[in-house]
Parts: C-alpha cells; sequence; structure tokens
C-alpha cells in the first residue's frame, strides 16, 4: 500500500460482555483518501469505527484489547484523552443528528464548546464550515433558522459542517446517506469526493456501488473478522476470498 | 484572518484538570439523586423516634380501645385510638367506592370515546382538579355540602357522608390520570382484533380493554386510596372530629389526619408522641398501599 | 340494529362520568370565582389582614409569607431534583441504585402531608431551632422542599429520558465533554419538561396546609426575615373557617389562590409548548 498511513490497527478485539463483535482485526488506513467498510448487517463495521474515536465508550460492558495508532500513541490506553480524540476523529452518524437549535449555532456548537467565543472568529468558521460542506449557497440567508427545518439531506451536510468547524484529522461515516434520497445521497457523495483532498475518511456503507464510486480502499468485514482488504478495484474486480466474491457479486448479505 | 485551534495543545493525553472538574459535578449530582432516600431516612427516623417508644410502651391497646383521653402524662391519659383508625377506613372506602366507579369510567370516556373538542376540555380540567388546593376543597365542602346535609338529613352535617363526597372528588384526578395511561396501554390490536369481530365498541370495552387494562386500575384506585387515607385539610374541616364510634353516615368522625393537625397545636409530652405514634399507624398504612400498587401495576395482563 | 341499542345506556354512563368531571371542577371554581372575585381589589391584595379577620382588611401579609415559602421550597428542591435527574439519567445505566433511587421517590411523593408536617416540625421547628427560628417561613419551606422534590425529580427525570441518545452522541462527538454535552444540548432539549415539572411542585408548594400549619407558626404580620413565623394564603383560609365569625375574607383568599395556580400551570404549559415548537423549528 503506498502513500502515508493514518491510522494503524493491530490485533484489535473487541467484546460486548461475552460476545465478541471485533475479531483479530488488523488494518492500515490511508491519510487523505476514502476507506470504505462493507459488509453483511451485524458484522461489527459501526463496533468499529466506533472504536476509532471511543465512542464505544457509552457502551456498559465493552471490553477491548489490541493497538489503535493514531499519531504515534496507541488511543486504546486508559490515558487517552477521548474528548481530544473526538475532536481529532469526527463522526457522521446513520441518521442525521442536528441539534435542536439555529444552523448557525449548530455549526458554530463545536468551537464554542473548544473555548472560542469572539463572534468575528465564529462567523469566519461558520461559514469556512458550511462551504466546505457544500451547503453554504443553500442555508446562507437562513442561519438563524432551525436546522430542523432543513430536509434531510441538508441535515447530513449540516452535520457535516458542524463538524468540519472543529477541523478534524479523520471523518469516519457510518452510512451518511442510507437515510436520504438519491439526490441528496449523490451531493453527499460529490461532498466525500471533495473532502478527501484534505481529510481521511473511513465510511462504512451496504451500497456496493456507492464504494466503488467513492473509496480508493474497501474492506470486507464478516462476522467480526477483516475478511479481505485491498485497493477497491481489486477487492471488487479480483477478490481474493471466497467469501468476499460471494458478498460483493450480491450471492448473499 | 484564518482561525485555527491551537494545535500545540492536541497532545492527546488526558487533562488532570478537566477530568477532576467532571468528576467533581458527578459527585455533586449522586449527591442530589440519593437526597431522596436520605429524606425518607430522615423523615422516618425523626417520625418513628418519637411514634415508637410511645407504641412500645402504649401496647397493643393503643389500636384496638376507644377511649381516647390524651393527656401531658402517659400515666394520667387513657389511650386508645381504635375509632379514629376506624374513621380513617371508613371515610378512605367510602370515598373510594364512590370516586372509583366514577373516576374509571371518566378514564375509558377520555381513552377510548370522548371527541377530541371534549377531551381538549377534559384534560385540562383533571390537572386543573389536581391543582385546586386541599383547603379549598374543605372550603367548598364546609360552605356547600356540610349545610346541604344538614338541611336534608339534620344533624351538624360535619359527618361521614361530608367527607366521603369530597374525598371522592378530591381523588377523581388520581384515578383518572393512571387509568387513562393504562387504558391507553392496551395494544391497539386487541382493540382492533375485537372490533374486527363485529364486537360493539362497548363490549370490546367491556371485555377487551378493561381487563386488559386492570392491573393498571387497581393501581389507581390503591393509589388514589392512599391519596384519601392521607388527605388532612378537607378532612378536618368536615368531619366533624369527635372520637367515638360512629353510629350512620350522618354521624362525624375523626381520623388520624386530622386528629394529628387539630391536637398538634396544643398537643405536649406523651399526648404529643401519641400523635406521632399515629403518624408512624398511618406511614404503615401507605407502605402496605404503596407496596400494593406496585404490586397491581407490575403484574402483567395476558390472554 | 340491537345491539347498537344496547349500548346506549352504558355509552351514555361513560359521557356522564366525563362530563360530570368537568361539571364538578366548574360548579367548586364558579362558586369560590362567584363569592371571592368581588371582594379582590388593589387594596385587598396590598393591605395586611386586620384583627380577627375584620371585613376591609386585605391579605398582602399572606401573599408574602405564601411567596416566601414556595421560594425557599423550590431553591431547595429544584437543584436537588434536577440534579438528581441528570444523575440517574446520564451517569448511571439501568441498575440497583436508579431502581432504589426511583422508589424512594415514589415512596416520598406517596407520604401524607401531615407525616412530612410532624417531621418537619420535629426536625427544623424543635431540632433545627437555632438555625431556623422555629416556626418560620424557613421551617416551612424547608419541609414542603421535602413534597416538591419527589415530584420534579420523576418528571425531569421523564423529560431528559424524551432526549434522544442521538443528540448526546453528536455532541460527544464533535469533542465536548459529557458535562458540556448536558448543558448545552440535553438540558436544553428537555427545559419544558423540567420547568413543567418544578411548577407542578410549586403549585403543590403554594396549595400545601397540612404541613404548614404544623411549621409555619402562622403569625400575620409582614415577615421581616425567614426566621419569621408567617401564615401563607392556604393557612390562612384555614384559620379563618376555624377561629373567626366572617369568613368572607376566605373567599377572596380562595380566590386568589385558585387564580394564582391555574394561571401559573396553564402559562407554563402555553410558553413550555411553544418553546418546543420553537425547538423544533415550527
Ligand atoms: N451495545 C451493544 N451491546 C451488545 N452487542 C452489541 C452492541 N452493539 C452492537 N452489538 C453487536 O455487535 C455486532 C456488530 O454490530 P454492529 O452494529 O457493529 O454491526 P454493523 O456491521 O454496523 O451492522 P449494520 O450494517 O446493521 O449497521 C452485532 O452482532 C450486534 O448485535
Ligand atoms: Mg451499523
Amino acid at each position: 500500500m503506498s502513500g502515508e498511513i493514518e491510522i494503524s490497527v493491530k490485533n484489535l478485539n473487541l467484546w460486548f460482555g461475552n460476545f465478541q463483535a471485533l475479531k483479530n482485526v488488523n488494518i492500515d488506513i490511508p491519510k487523505n483518501a476514502v476507506t470504505a467498510l462493507i459488509g453483511p448487517s451485524g458484522c461489527g463495521k459501526s463496533t468499529f469505527i466506533k472504536t476509532l474515536d471511543r465512542m464505544n465508550d457509552l457502551v456498559d460492558n465493552v471490553k477491548f484489547t489490541g493497538e489503535v495508532i493514531y499519531k504515534g500513541r496507541n488511543i486504546l490506553n486508559s490515558d487517552t484523552d477521548v474528548v481530544a480524540l473526538r475532536k481529532e476523529i469526527g463522526m457522521v452518524f446513520q441518521k442525521p443528528n442536528p441539534f435542536p437549535k439555529s444552523i448557525f449555532d449548530n455549526v458554530a456548537y463545536g468551537p464554542r464548546v473548544h473555548g472560542i467565543r469572539d463572534k468575528k472568529a465564529l462567523n469566519e468558521i461558520v461559514e469556512r464550515s458550511l462551504k466546505g460542506a457544500a451547503i453554504w449557497d443553500e442555508v446562507k440567508d437562513r442561519l438563524n433558522e432551525s436546522a430542523l427545518r432543513l430536509s434531510g439531506g441538508q441535515q447530513q451536510r449540516l452535520c457535516i459542517a458542524r463538524l468540519l468547524a472543529v477541523e478534524p484529522d479523520v471523518l469516519l461515516m457510518d452510512e451518511p446517506a442510507s437515510a436520504l434520497d438519491p439526490i441528496a445521497t449523490s451531493k453527499i457523495e460529490d461532498l466525500i469526493y471533495e473532502l478527501k483532498k484534505e481529510y481521511t475518511i473511513i465510511i462504512v456503507t451496504h451500497n456496493m456501488q456507492q464504494a466503488a464510486r467513492v473509496s480508493s480502499h474497501t474492506a470486507f468485514f464478516f462476522l467480526g473478522e477483516l475478511v479481505e482488504y485491498a485497493s477497491t478495484i481489486d477487492l471488487f474486480e479480483r477478490p481474493r476470498e471466497k467469501k468476499t466474491e460471494d458478498y460483493v457479486t450480491g450471492k448473499f448479505g | 484572518m484564518v482561525v485555527t485551534f491551537n494545535r500545540a495543545v492536541r497532545t492527546l493525553r488526558r487533562s488532570g484538570t478537566r477530568d477532576a472538574g467532571e468528576r467533581f459535578i458527578q459527585l455533586i449530582l449522586l449527591v442530589c439523586a440519593v437526597s431522596s432516600i436520605f429524606a425518607i431516612f430522615l423523615i422516618i427516623v425523626f417520625v418513628f423516634s418519637q411514634g415508637v417508644p410511645f407504641l412500645a410502651e402504649a401496647g397493643l391497646g393503643f389500636l384496638t380501645t376507644s377511649v381516647w383521653l390524651p393527656a401531658d402524662s402517659f400515666a394520667a391519659g387513657t389511650w386508645g385510638i381504635f375509632p379514629i383508625i376506624l374513621g380513617s377506613l371508613i371515610v378512605t372506602l367510602g370515598a373510594v367506592a364512590i370516586g372509583a366507579p366514577l373516576g374509571i369510567a371518566c378514564a375509558v370516556f377520555l381513552a377510548e370515546i370522548a371527541p377530541p373538542a371534549v377531551r381538549r376540555l377534559l384534560v385540562p380540567s383533571v390537572s386543573a382538579l389536581a391543582g385546586v388546593p386541599s383547603v379549598v376543597y374543605g372550603f367548598f365542602a364546609l360552605l356547600v355540602i356540610v349545610p346541604w346535609i344538614r338541611g336534608q338529613f339534620g344533624g351538624f352535617g360535619t359527618s361521614i357522608l361530608a367527607c366521603w363526597i369530597i374525598l371522592s372528588v378530591m381523588i377523581l384526578p388520581t384515578i383518572i390520570s393512571v387509568s387513562t395511561d393504562a387504558v391507553r396501554a392496551v395494544p391497539r390490536e386487541y382493540k382492533e382484533g375485537s372490533l374486527a369481530m363485529g364486537a360493539t365498541r362497548w363490549q370490546t370495552i367491556r371485555s377487551v380493554l378493561i381487563p386488559a387494562a386492570s392491573s393498571g386500575i387497581m393501581a389507581s384506585v390503591i393509589l388514589g386510596m392512599g391519596r384519601a387515607i392521607g388527605e388532612t385539610m378537607a378532612v378536618l374541616l368536615v368531619a366533624g372530629n369527635s372520637v367515638t364510634i360512629p353510629g350512620s353516615i350522618f354521624a362525624p368522625v375523626s381520623t388520624l389526619t386530622a386528629t394529628i393537625a387539630l391536637e398538634m397545636g396544643y398537643a405536649t409530652g406523651a399526648h404529643q408522641q401519641a400523635l406521632f405514634a399515629m403518624g408512624v399507624v398511618l406511614f404503615v398504612f401507605i407502605l402496605i398501599l404503596t407496596g400494593l400498587a406496585n404490586l397491581a401495576s407490575r403484574r402483567r395482563v395476558t390472554f | 340494529m340491537p345491539a347498537k341499542r344496547r349500548e346506549i345506556v352504558p355509552m351514555a354512563l361513560l359521557w356522564g362520568a366525563g362530563i360530570s368531571t368537568i361539571v364538578i371542577l366548574i360548579v367548586i371554581l364558579a362558586y369560590i370565582l362567584a363569592k371571592g372575585l368581588p371582594l379582590i381589589s388593589w387594596h385587598f391584595l396590598t393591605t395586611n389582614p386586620g384583627v380577627r379577620g375584620q371585613t376591609g382588611a386585605g391579605i398582602y401579609s399572606t401573599i408574602v409569607a405564601t411567596v416566601a415559602v414556595t421560594g425557599v421550597a423550590l431553591l431547595v428542591a429544584a437543584p436537588l431534583s434536577v440534579g438528581g435527574a441528570i444523575y440517574l439519567n446520564e451517569y448511571t445505566r439501568e441498575n440497583l441504585l436508579r431502581k432504589v433511587i426511583r422508589q424512594a421517590a415514589e415512596v416520598l411523593a406517596g407520604i401524607p402531608s401531615i407525616i412530612i408536617g410532624l417531621f418537619g416540625f420535629l426536625f427544623f421547628v424543635i431540632y433545627l431551632l437555632p438555625y431556623t427560628g422555629g416556626w418560620s417561613v424557613l421551617s416551612a419551606g424547608l419541609t414542603l422542599a421535602f413534597m416538591v422534590l419527589p415530584i420534579s425529580l420523576r418528571i425531569s427525570e421523564e423529560a431528559l429520558k424524551a432526549v434522544p441518545g442521538e443528540l448526546r452522541e453528536g455532541s460527544l462527538g464533535l469533542g465536548a465533554t459529557k458535562w458540556q454535552s448536558i448543558t448545552t444540548v440535553v438540558l436544553p432539549t428537555a427545559l419544558p419538561g423540567i420547568i413543567t415539572g418544578l411548577i407542578l411542585g410549586m403549585g403543590r408548594a403554594i396549595g400545601e396546609t397540612a404541613a404548614i400549619l404544623l411549621t409555619a407558626g402562622g403569625a400575620l404580620g409582614v415577615i421581616q426575615s425567614l426566621r419569621d413565623p408567617a401564615c401563607p394564603m392556604t393557612l390562612y383560609i384555614y384559620n379563618i373557617l376555624t377561629e373567626y365569625n366572617d369568613t368572607s375574607a376566605a373567599y377572596g383568599t380562595a380566590a386568589v389562590l385558585i387564580i394564582a395556580i391555574l394561571a401559573i400551570t396553564f402559562i407554563t404549559d402555553w410558553l413550555m409548548n411553544s418553546y418546543t415548537k420553537k425547538l423544533q423549528g415550527l
């Protein structure tokens, strides 16, 4: 694999109580590229990306072993500042989850909790983030309106803008378009294409075409195991594993 | 100007001061959360510390004998609260006997039958009934219901009947709101299944909805009972407060709550302790009722 | 259709039950207000009660007492109940502690006010006399806090539970700390429910009499400090009814009391509804 590595996962195992949801996962995520995660429902894709920003900590009875090396340290260590980590590694959820606040306040939320109070600075961050998420033109005249009045696709792009405002390095996206119509979906895909120039993106998707369109690398998960990880073209056209082939050709899942 | 965060502070190592701050907040919130337990503990310790020694000294006769002649010292008084306990029970059961059918019917009406316009009037009416202070109920009863009873049936008017009438109204909000929730919680399929088989609305209500909601309805009645037995001001004003075993529903009674409220103003010594002992008795009644209500609402009806 | 005909009686009874509930409320309110409203005037609200309830006097000091006692109760109960609800909902999972606390709040809510009054008398009036001044606004308010606490705790907890988990995840995902997420996203979203719970508790405090009877002292002068004995409106009504010959002031007081409680309840309801609508962007 060429290019710089952003996150290196080594021997990651994760349990919910007695149930092992991730089994010895090893993967290197390239920097400033899009990596897609595919696999049948329940195979551990969400669990995997939630490990990368330690969101699984919110779950009862969760245990993990192994290493996730990011910026030279194992972020699974107990002395990791998960709050700072989540600022660096941001997450976009399946269902858009804007706060019940104005569009402006949604985007300014992150900078504000991180201590930026200056009105001019906030204005600038909000505009830059909304532009970055390709939604500025649609909302620039209604920044004080409630974010809940936006359409689903707009809400999802707003949530991405909200993330960009805290200047993360990595964007985790868990089926970001699955609740959206085709037009909104293609806007999100265009956006992902733009964003990968500056950000490392990991996207979970059930949509094989989507994975093929947006990603440079694809990982196929099955029952908690990473079955195959290769460049997207190789994985779809020359899968090495039988299971991968069955899945990408639609024989199951 | 390009605003950026200070990258230098991004060490990803845990910040000790912020963690300590968050933990401190969590500790304060924990203290708030356990304050309810602490409150009950305080109430029990203080009320029981006065009441239980008296109960121990007076023995079972306190509950079973009928002469109540309190005095400052234990030896000088005669301590029998049987008529008072009886009064509390009569007043409570009668109020529930009147209030429960009315309240349950109203709940079924509210949940199943009322057109939206009526519902919009009824729901705030129930919360308004719950909001009227008990002294105002007592006031109304004393100036309207008591004279009416006096005119119709003779006597003083302050009587068991007066207590029944006003208490049955006062427990309505409790019964209505808890029963309404119970009826609403019945799965729609039960109702639709019954209607689809050609049952009428009333048949469906009687043979499907009410049985399915019966545990919640039962809980509402027990909670209403708890309200009635614990109610003080309205009863105090219209019961007549005479410590005798009543001969008819037009006779005055006294209840545990009213006696405590009436006599605390001047009681001292053993008398005051005896009132705390009544508080303990009342508390035990309430605990039993709360336990029963819990049991009732936990029982799941399946069919 | 014979089946339909047989429905008429039971249906009429159900309608009757619903309508009579409304009628009962109207009768009680109409009676009190019809007799009480004519007595209410600026003079009535701003003049102190006379000796032995003489006519022509007002209820100023009793209004002050009600406000003070209720204020003390809320000041103590609001942080405890909201803080407790936050702890239960945000910091614990469904576990034993949570069950025990919820059960405790339920028992506390079911304790009759006269027993809480007995406790308040013993604890605040007698035991803590050097601090509370004995029978006083402070003793009464602290006693009432025990009644407001479980009401507000339960409703606040429900309000917090209704806040979608995705909002918390969204906030934590942006690198907000837990407490930041609670104060900036969770609490504003749950605010209408929390306020409604507090208002309900406040209504309870304003209308309470039995516990006040044992703890407030009943003095009719205008309080100078929280350690002074006082006579809130409810207690004043009771005293008029049992001690005075002229009961007219009781009508006026009861009318003020009812209007205050109903106005507070319904205005809050309305405000909270419009706040919720605003949150939802309508
Ligand atoms: N909080 C939890 N507690 C216990 N088990 C969990 C929890 N979260 C997920 N699991 C289990 O872990 C496994 C992986 O779940 P995960 O959500 O990661 O799957 P997924 O690949 O994202 O599926 P989908 O495509 O449906 O989103 C599943 O079997 C799931 O039931
Ligand atoms: Mg998933």
